[in-house]
């Protein structure tokens, strides 16, 4: 197998989306290969850290304050939506 | 190695209960949908818009169409799928009218020479996140995040921050299966390419120069 061969399987090497001999063959790829090894050992690692980053949460007030809004938002749709009907 | 499994799992009768109690007009019901979705809502808008206000914008506007187009809803995907797809067109709207000057669609030409291919192999070290605290961390994720054309951003946030299937991810954008399967291979090695550059092995440790 190619190292190219080997990176256009990767995302389904990672998320475990492979045949039984497709892995295998992958397997025996990353035994020797350690540049490929490097690689998709990174890409499992990049995406570990964005999955527990945490990036972008929505703090507790501005959730409160959204819900709010989205609900009286809805409410008035509803009103206007039987005054046409 | 192990394998990356996605780390939402809801289960779909009760979410469907929820809609179709909020189709009967019980709102209680559609704010518990709210409730329960509108942390991923926000952090999916934030990363197309990359901006705050308008991911609070898209979640309220998406949130409220939604509702007013539930009973179009047809209930041969998960509500929230089908939300996720309502949020994501108000968000790349939202980037459009801001970067008008760039045709921003998720449809957009990927360059045909490979721009992924990893150019720089080194091994990092065992534990990347603790290299930096936590302020020097979500920066470092952040511009990197952000250097992604939109397309392969909105992938790779939908598949491997949120979790969803690569099936579920195809409807959500209404891609094929193989383009979500390339967008994201490419957007992962990117990001690896990217953050190469902070998280490898140093010669002297692993603490800070």
């Amino acid at each position: 197998m190619k190292c190219s061969e080997f990176l256009n399987e990767l995302t389904n090497y990672l998320d475990g989306a492979l045949d039984a001999r497709t892995k295998s063959d992958l397997d025996d790829h990353l035994a020797w290969c350690h540049n490929c090894y490097v690689v998709c050992d990174t890409t499992r690692k990049t995406i570990e850290i964005y999955r527990n980053s945490e990036l972008y949460e929505l703090p507790d007030d501005l959730r409160v304050r959204l819900r709010a809004a989205i609900m009286t938002k809805c409410s008035e749709h509803k009103k206007s939506d039987r005054q046409n009907r | 190695m192990s394998t990356i499994q996605p780390n939402i799992e809801q289960p779909v009768s009760e979410e469907m209960a929820l809609v179709r109690r909020a189709k009967r007009g019980d709102d209680q019901a559609f704010e518990e949908l709210v409730r329960r979705y509108d942390r991923n809502v926000f952090r999916i808008a934030q990363h197309i818009t990359q901006n705050r206000e308008d991911a609070e914008d898209v979640v309220q506007e998406a949130f409220l169409k939604a509702y007013s187009n539930l009973e179009k809803f047809q209930e041969q995907s998960k509500f929230y799928t089908w939300l996720v797809r309502i949020a994501v067109n108000e968000a790349l709207m939202k980037l459009r009218r801001r970067k008008p000057e760039r045709t921003v669609s998720l449809d957009e030409e990927v360059k045909t020479e490979d721009d992924s291919l990893p150019r720089e192999v080194a091994d990092w070290s065992p534990n990347p996140e603790q290299m930096y605290n936590q302020a020097e961390l979500r920066d470092i994720l952040t511009r990197t995040i952000q250097g992604l054309p939109p397309g392969f951003r909105t992938v790779f946030v939908l598949r491997d921050v949120e979790g969803l299937s690569t099936e579920e991810t195809a409807q959500a954008l209404e891609l094929s299966i193989p383009a979500v399967k390339s967008r994201l291979l490419r957007a992962r090695l990117q990001l690896r390419e990217r953050l190469n550059h902070f998280f490898q092995k140093r010669a002297s440790g692993d603490g800070h120069q």
